[in-house]
C-alpha cells in the first residue's frame, strides 16, 4: 500500500541476460533454477498470490471481518454495489486525479534536478543527498513535516504565501486545496527516487558523444534536445510507468494528512476499500472493489507492455 | 562489471550463515519471549501480563484530564503497571480496536462511546462483565447513572462500565444576554421553551450583538447538525430513526419535517447562520458575536482558555412542553475487549484500574462531561461545580443514537445523516429534499447484508 516501488535496473538487467543465454542450456538450468526462485516463490504464493484467490473468492460472498467463513453466498451483488456506488467512483476518481498531478512534475522536475546535480563540479555529493533524502523518511515522518508547514496561520506555507501579499488558503483543510497540498508534499518526497533513475542513465551516456559534438559547435541546448533526451528515452519510459502505477496506489499520506477528508475529498480508491472492509467489517464488498481496482490496474499495466514491446521491436 | 565469486563455493558458506543466523533468531526469539513485543507476538504470549494496557481516544482537554487521572492511579497503584496509547478518535479508533481485537492482540482496557460499544459487542469483540466481579470492585448497577447504565445492557448483560454521559447543551454569553434581558435576577439563563420564545431569545441576543443570535458548526461537519435534530426530533417524540438493528428505517416524517423547516427559518433569518465551520463557530460565539452557541459540553475548556464571559446550561426545551425533556448525548465507557488469554490476575487489574478512574470523576467532571459515577454526581463537591453541574440531569434525558452497524458516534450514519441535515441548515437543501435524502441514503445501508 506504500508509494514505494522497486529497483528495476538489476531485474532488467537479468532478464536481459536470461533471454540471451536461456535458449543455449534451457534443460540444464530448470531445476537449480526454480530452487534459487523457491524462497521467493513460496513467500510470494503465500503472501500474495494466495491472498488474491482468497480475495476473489471472497468478492462473491457477503464476507465479514468479525465472523468467521465465508458468509452467505452474494453471487454478483457486491460487484453490482461497487459499480452503482459513487462514493467508490469518486474514490477512483481522486486516486487518478493525484496521478495526473503527481507524474509529471515527478517525471520532468526528476529530469532537470538529475541534469543539474550531474553538472555540479563541487559538493556533487551534496546535491545528490539532498534530492534522495525526503525519499528515505516513512510516510508519517514526511506527513506530519508537512502537516505543520500546512498549518493554518503557523506553517511555513502560510508564511510564505502571506509574504507574497496573497492570503493564505486552508491547504489541506479546503476540499479544492488539500489534493493539490498532498500532490506537492508527494512530489518534494519521492522526486528522490526518478531523480536516482535519471542519474544513472545519464552516467550511462558515453562522454565521447558530447566531446565530439561540442567540437562540432553544437550548444549545450542542441546536446540536451539530441544527445541527452534521447537516449534516456528508456529510462523516461521506466519512470513513467513506474511512477503511475505507485501513484495509482497512493494511500499513506492521505490517510495520514487528511484521512480522505474534507468531505472525502481526497479519499482514494485504496482507502475506500480499507473504510469498507476493516471500519465497516465487509471484506466481502471490500474484496469485489479491490477486485475492480486490480482490473483496472492490470489494464494500465498490459497497455504499458504492449507498448514499450512494440517500441522495442521497432527499435 | 566487476567480478563474482564462483557461485557453488559461495552458497556453502551462505548456507551456513543463514543456517546460523536463523537458529540464532529463534533462540532469542524464545528466550525473550515474555518481554519483548516481538516475542510475545511469536509465542502467542500476553506481552507483560503485570501491565494494563489501556487505549483512548482523547485529546485536547479531556486528553490531559486522562493523563492526570492515569498518573493518579500510577501513584496509588505502584504495584499494577500502566502502559497507555491515545489513539485519533472516530472511524480509525475503533478500526484499531477491532483489528487489535480479531488479532488476539487487545489492550487489557479500552474506551468505547457507548453507542460504538453496541456495534463491537454485536461484533462479538467484547468480554462480558459478571455482576459478582464487578461488585467486588465496589461496581455495582445502583452506583451509576441509570440512564447510562441501562442504554450500556445487551439484553440485561453487561458489556461496558459507563464513565460518564456527553450531552447536547446551550453555551451562553453571559455579557450579551445580561444586556438582552434574558438572564434571571441570579444571573442564570431564564428557561427557554417552545419555538416562538427560542426565536425571540435569539433575536434577543442577535440586537445586542449586532451579527447572530447563536452559532452553530454546520461547514464540513457532520456531527453537530445530528446532534441537535436528533435532540429537537425526540423532543416532538419521535420514533427511532431506525429499528431492528438498522435494517428498517422509522423516522417519523411529519416530526422530522417539522424540525428540518424550522432549522431552514433559522437559517434564513440569520439568527442561526448555516454558514461556519467547527472552528468559525468557536470563534465567533468566543469573540461575543453571537449569544449563544450549541455543541457538546466538552467545549467548555475552550471558551475558559479564551476567557469568554459565559455559562452552559440544558439545550432548551423547545417542542417538549411540560415534563417531557429530551437531548442528545453519548457516554464515554470502558470496555474489555475480549481476549482468550485474559488471566484471572489481569481481570483483577483491569478492574482496579476501571475503578480508580470512576473515583477520578472529578478531575474527568471538570471538563465538562457529566460524571456517571453516583458517588460523585451526588456529592456536594459536584453541586458546587459550575456552570458544569447545571446541565447535569441532561444526562437522565439522553437520548442515544440508534443501534445499528454502521450507527454511532462519529459513524457513516451521522456522516451521511448530519451532512444532510447540514445541508438544510445552511440553505443547500430544502427540508423536503432533505428528508427524502436522508432516507434514500439509509435505505442502501439498511438493505446491506449487516456484517455483524
Amino acid at each position: 500500500m506504500t508509494a514505494t516501488t522497486y529497483v528495476p535496473r538489476p531485474a532488467e538487467a537479468a532478464s536481459a541476460d536470461l533471454s540471451r543465454t536461456g535458449r543455449r542450456g534451457r534443460r540444464d538450468d530448470t531445476r537449480p533454477g526454480l530452487a534459487f526462485l523457491a524462497p521467493f516463490l513460496i513467500l510470494y504464493v503465500l503472501f500474495v498470490i494466495g491472498p488474491a484467490l482468497y480475495g476473489l473468492v471472497m468478492s462473491f460472498f457477503d464476507t465479514s471481518l468479525v465472523k468467521s467463513g465465508l458468509g452467505k453466498f452474494a453471487g454478483f451483488s457486491n460487484y453490482a454495489e461497487a459499480f452503482k456506488s459513487s462514493d467508490f467512483w469518486s474514490s477512483m476518481w481522486h486516486t487518478v486525479w493525484f496521478t495526473i498531478l503527481t507524474t509529471p512534475p515527478l517525471v520532468i522536475l526528476s529530469f532537470i534536478f538529475a541534469m543539474l546535480a550531474e553538472r555540479a563540479t563541487h559538493g556533487k555529493w551534496f546535491f545528490r543527498l539532498a534530492f534522495f533524502a525526503p525519499y528515505i523518511l516513512p510516510s508519517a515522518t514526511m506527513a506530519l513535516i508537512w502537516i505543520w508547514l500546512y498549518t493554518p496561520g503557523l506553517g511555513l506555507a502560510s508564511a510564505v504565501v502571506q509574504k507574497l501579499g496573497i492570503t493564505s488558503p486552508q491547504w489541506l483543510g479546503d476540499p479544492h486545496w488539500a489534493m493539490w497540498s498532498i500532490a506537492a508534499a508527494t512530489v518534494w518526497w519521492t522526486l528522490g527516487f526518478n531523480f536516482v533513475l535519471y542519474l544513472a542513465g545519464l552516467q550511462e551516456i558515453p562522454r565521447e558523444l558530447y566531446e565530439s559534438s561540442s567540437l562540432d559547435g553544437a550548444s549545450p541546448w542542441q546536446q540536451m534536445r539530441s544527445i541527452t533526451i534521447p537516449l534516456l528515452s528508456r529510462t523516461t519510459t521506466l519512470v513513467i510507468v513506474l511512477q503511475v502505477i505507485a501513484s495509482l496506489k497512493v494511500f499513506d499520506q492521505m490517510y495520514i494528512m487528511t484521512s480522505g477528508g474534507p468531505n472525502f475529498s481526497t479519499r482514494p480508491a485504496l482507502e475506500y476499500i480499507y473504510d469498507i472492509g476493516f471500519t465497516d467489517y465487509r471484506v466481502g464488498y471490500g474484496a469485489a472493489a479491490s477486485t475492480v481496482y486490480f482490473v483496472l490496474l492490470l489494464i494500465v499495466s498490459a497497455i504499458w507492455f504492449i507498448q514499450t514491446r512494440r517500441a522495442e521491436r521497432s527499435a | 562489471m566487476t567480478d563474482l565469486p564462483d557461485p557453488i563455493s559461495a552458497s556453502l558458506s551462505r548456507r551456513g550463515f543463514l543456517g546460523g543466523a536463523l537458529a540464532l533468531g529463534l533462540g532469542a526469539g524464545a528466550l525473550s519471549a515474555c518481554s519483548t513485543p516481538v516475542g510475545a507476538g511469536l509465542a502467542g504470549s500476553t506481552l507483560d501480563p503485570g501491565t494494563v494496557q489501556y487505549w483512548n481516544l482523547f485529546g485536547g482537554g479531556d486528553g490531559v484530564r486522562m493523563q492526570a487521572m492515569e498518573a493518579g492511579f500510577e501513584k496509588t497503584h505502584k504495584n499494577i503497571g500502566l502502559s497507555s496509547v491515545t489513539l485519533a478518535w472516530g472511524n480509525p479508533y475503533y478500526t484499531k480496536l477491532s483489528l487489535a481485537t480479531l488479532g488476539a492482540k487487545p489492550p487489557d482496557v479500552a474506551v468505547a462511546h457507548l453507542t460504538r460499544m453496541k456495534t463491537l459487542q454485536a461484533a462479538d469483540l467484547l468480554a462480558e462483565l459478571q455482576p459478582a466481579d464487578l461488585a467486588r470492585y465496589g461496581m455495582t448497577a445502583d452506583k451509576f447513572n441509570q440512564k447510562a447504565w441501562k442504554t450500556a445492557l445487551v439484553n440485561g448483560r453487561i458489556f461496558a462500565i459507563p464513565l460518564d454521559t456527553h450531552p447536547f447543551v446551550c453555551f451562553y454569553n453571559t455579557d450579551v444576554c445580561k444586556k438582552a434581558g434574558l438572564l434571571d435576577s441570579s444571573g442564570k439563563l431564564k428557561p427557554i421553551t417552545g419555538e416562538q420564545a427560542f426565536m425571540e431569545a435569539l433575536t434577543k441576543a442577535k440586537r445586542v450583538t449586532g451579527q447572530y443570535g447563536a452559532t452553530i458548526a454546520v461547514i464540513n461537519e457532520t456531527s453537530t447538525p445530528w446532534r441537535i435534530f436528533l435532540s429537537l426530533y425526540s423532543q416532538l417524540g419521535g420514533t427511532p430513526v431506525l429499528s431492528d438493528k438498522g435494517t428498517r428505517i422509522t423516522i417519523d416524517d411529519a416530526k422530522a419535517l417539522k424540525v428540518l423547516n424550522f432549522f431552514a427559518k433559522l437559517n434564513s433569518s440569520n439568527l442561526m447562520p448555516g454558514s461556519l465551520d467547527y472552528q468559525g463557530a468557536i470563534a465567533t460565539f468566543a469573540a461575543g458575536r453571537a449569544g449563544f452557541y450549541f455543541q457538546g459540553e466538552w467545549e467548555i475548556t475552550t471558551f475558559q482558555t479564551a476567557k469568554t464571559p459565559f455559562s452552559m446550561t440544558k439545550f432548551p426545551n423547545v417542542y417538549g412542553g411540560n415534563g417531557h425533556y429530551a437531548v442528545q448525548a453519548d457516554s464515554h465507557t470502558l470496555v474489555l475487549p475480549k481476549d482468550p488469554a485474559r488471566s484471572r490476575a489481569q481481570l483483577d487489574n483491569s478492574l482496579t484500574f476501571i475503578r480508580s478512574l470512576l473515583d477520578q470523576s472529578a478531575t474527568w467532571a471538570a471538563g465538562g462531561h457529566v460524571p456517571a459515577w453516583l458517588p460523585y454526581r451526588n456529592s456536594k463537591a459536584y453541586a458546587k461545580l459550575t456552570p458544569q453541574s447545571n446541565y447535569a440531569s441532561a444526562a437522565d434525558a439522553a437520548v442515544y443514537d440508534p443501534n445499528a452497524w454502521y450507527s454511532g458516534s462519529g459513524s457513516d450514519f451521522e456522516i451521511i445523516v448530519g451532512g444532510t441535515i447540514g445541508a438544510v441548515m445552511s440553505g443547500i437543501s430544502s427540508p423536503q429534499a432533505g428528508l427524502n435524502q436522508i432516507k434514500q441514503k439509509l435505505t442502501v445501508l439498511a438493505k446491506t447484508q449487516p456484517p455483524t
